[in-house]
């Protein structure tokens, strides 16, 4: 009986792909590795450049060190990232080795045109930040970044006239900073209030959700573009919720895992330009990248995932 | 660091459990087939245990191997505080060459230091092998004596259990041991972070150590004050 009701419901509260974002190929310089089907993806604020709305994080792991075995995963993980029509990977000096790693595998893939470099600046030493992006960029084997934030707001007061500057000269696209699990939110807002950063970068997933109050609805206010971190908590989350079966209104929004039904939450924000769950294993890519495609929820569907989340969890 | 208190262990866990066991299978492939050999040797001392300096010696090589082979050139480029760790090896083994040509060392008559120092010592080359099959790693992961950091500093803190020192030689065993329980404290934190029963083995090992130290002839005199 409950079924039709629950249909009649998803009818609803489902938006089609098309009305959503609109579909876009972000692979479009990629061809031997064309996404298998279109993605969703944002715009971002500042310049209305198209990106998908999963990207790829790397803080562990891609922290593999000289392991041969786990950097040729590595490898492959960014293969598959670019098949899958992805384009953001993000990184930062603080993640041990996962710069050369991702530069190893970029280079052993025919660093793909479609790369949107997310990096960060991550020293107390205001000095010695254009350093280090000198040494991160060598990593990587990128002319230039796409993106430089700072990394937790470490010495902002030097490093955020730098990275303006950096933009100025066309060395740098776009400026952003970072926070995760929740800190510094005063500090966050006051600087997207004083300056024009193009992204901001925190932590927000279904449990996560106090930058709903303040930080997401100046990001869109502002015209800031949003990186959403931590999406699965470390795995942790994952972990938790691969114990209880996914609920059956979960194919309505054409979701095989709860993986995908918490990034669709979270790239279904109106303020989120992008997630960027990090993983080592071609399954969980394939599964992420999955939340890009398909129908999407919409504010009551996503009440109810947050739900089905935080009582599974 | 702002908001200090709302960081809890595991954000200071930057690598994944999966890769770093795997450093220890990369440092066996590289010294095989030393362990063996290496165990052979150490045993051979141990039924005797009385040639001191030399033990300092060959402890000092062992060390100075896990220094660099192991923290500096596998274990830092995951885990960057693991250079100061490296460092501090490196110390532990200028420490003990310092006391493999010092003043002439003495073995210590206390009973409980003997027995558990020896203990350690057996512990660390043949018990801590078998942890990684025990826990469902495979063999190839084994965590030998003289590459890998927790028996290496088992075995050190065992050796100096059994010696005694005068003099400024007793500085250099006291900073001995100092750097090697703090290695032993950091590695049990590290592992309990990374969700590891194993964690309980450097725990018990320094907990041990500094019992045996204080054996009960200290306690004893510490609790009885001197006659006047």
């Amino acid at each position: 009986m409950l079924r039709p009701v629950m249909q009649q419901h998803s009818d609803r509260s489902t938006m089609t792909r098309r009305r959503w974002l609109g579909a876009a190929i972000a692979a479009g310089a990629w061809p031997a590795m064309a996404a298998p089907q279109a993605v969703a993806t944002r715009a971002i604020p500042s310049s209305g450049e198209a990106v998908p709305a999963i990207g790829l994080g790397s803080w562990i792991t891609f922290n593999v060190g000289g392991d041969r075995g786990a950097r040729d995963d590595c490898t492959e993980v960014v293969r598959a990232f670019f098949a899958e029509g992805g384009r953001m990977i993000d990184s930062s000096p603080m993640y041990g080795s996962s710069q050369p790693v991702i530069g190893e595998a970029l280079q052993r893939i025919g660093r793909p045109a479609a790369l949107f470099s997310a990096e960060k600046v991550w020293t107390g030493d205001g000095a010695r930040g254009a350093a280090q992006i000198e040494t991160s960029r060598a990593f990587w084997g990128v002319a230039r970044f796409d993106l430089l934030q700072v990394h937790n707001l470490l010495a902002w007061q030097q490093h955020l006239p730098m990275l303006f500057e950096m933009k100025a000269a066309g060395r740098l696209r776009y400026v952003g900073i970072t926070t995760s699990e929740g800190r510094r939110h005063g500090e966050i807002e006051q600087l997207m209030r004083q300056h024009p950063l193009d992204f901001v970068q925190l932590t927000y997933n279904p449990l996560d959700r106090e930058a709903e109050q303040r930080l997401l609805p100046l990001a869109r206010e502002r015209g800031i573009a949003v990186i959403a971190n931590r999406p699965f908590r470390e795995g942790a989350l994952i972990d938790a919720l691969a114990r209880r079966p996914l609920p059956a209104w979960a194919g309505e929004i054409d979701c095989a895992s709860w993986a995908e039904l918490v990034l669709k939450f979270i790239v279904t924000h109106p303020a989120v330009t992008c997630a960027i769950p990090a993983t080592s294993q071609l399954a969980h890519l394939r599964q992420n990248m999955a939340a890009m495609r398909g129908r999407m929820p919409d504010a009551a569907l996503r009440d109810r995932i947050a739900r089905a989340v935080a009582a599974a969890a | 660091m702002s908001e200090w208190w709302t960081y809890r262990p595991s954000d200071f866990l930057m690598f994944s459990p999966r890769i770093y066991w795997r450093l220890f299978a990369s440092i066996n492939e590289s010294f095989w087939p030393l362990q063996p050999l290496v165990i052979a040797l150490a045993l051979a001392w141990l039924a005797r245990a009385r040639a001191h300096r030399v033990a300092a010696g060959a402890l000092a090589l062992a060390v100075a191997v896990v220094a660099w082979a192991f923290l500096w050139q596998r274990f830092a480029p995951i885990n960057w505080p693991a250079r100061g760790f490296a460092i501090a090896f490196a110390v532990l083994a200028v420490l003990l060459v310092a006391l493999s040509i010092g003043p002439a060392l003495r073995g210590t008559s206390r009973w409980p230091r003997r027995r558990f120092g020896g203990a350690l010592i057996a512990w660390a080359l043949l018990g801590q092998p078998l942890l990684a099959p025990a826990f469902g790693r495979p063999w190839l992961q084994a965590e030998v004596f003289a590459l890998a950091p927790d028996p290496t500093a088992i075995a050190t803190l065992g050796w100096l259990l059994l010696v005694e020192a005068d003099g400024r030689s007793r500085i250099v065993v006291r900073l001995a041991v100092l750097i090697a329980s703090l290695w032993l404290a950091a590695s049990a934190a590290m592992l309990a972070t990374m969700g590891s029963w194993q964690a309980l083995v450097p725990a018990t090992a320094l907990l041990g150590s500094c019992l045996a130290r204080m054996s009960i002839h200290d306690l004893r005199r510490r609790a009885t004050p001197p006659l006047r």
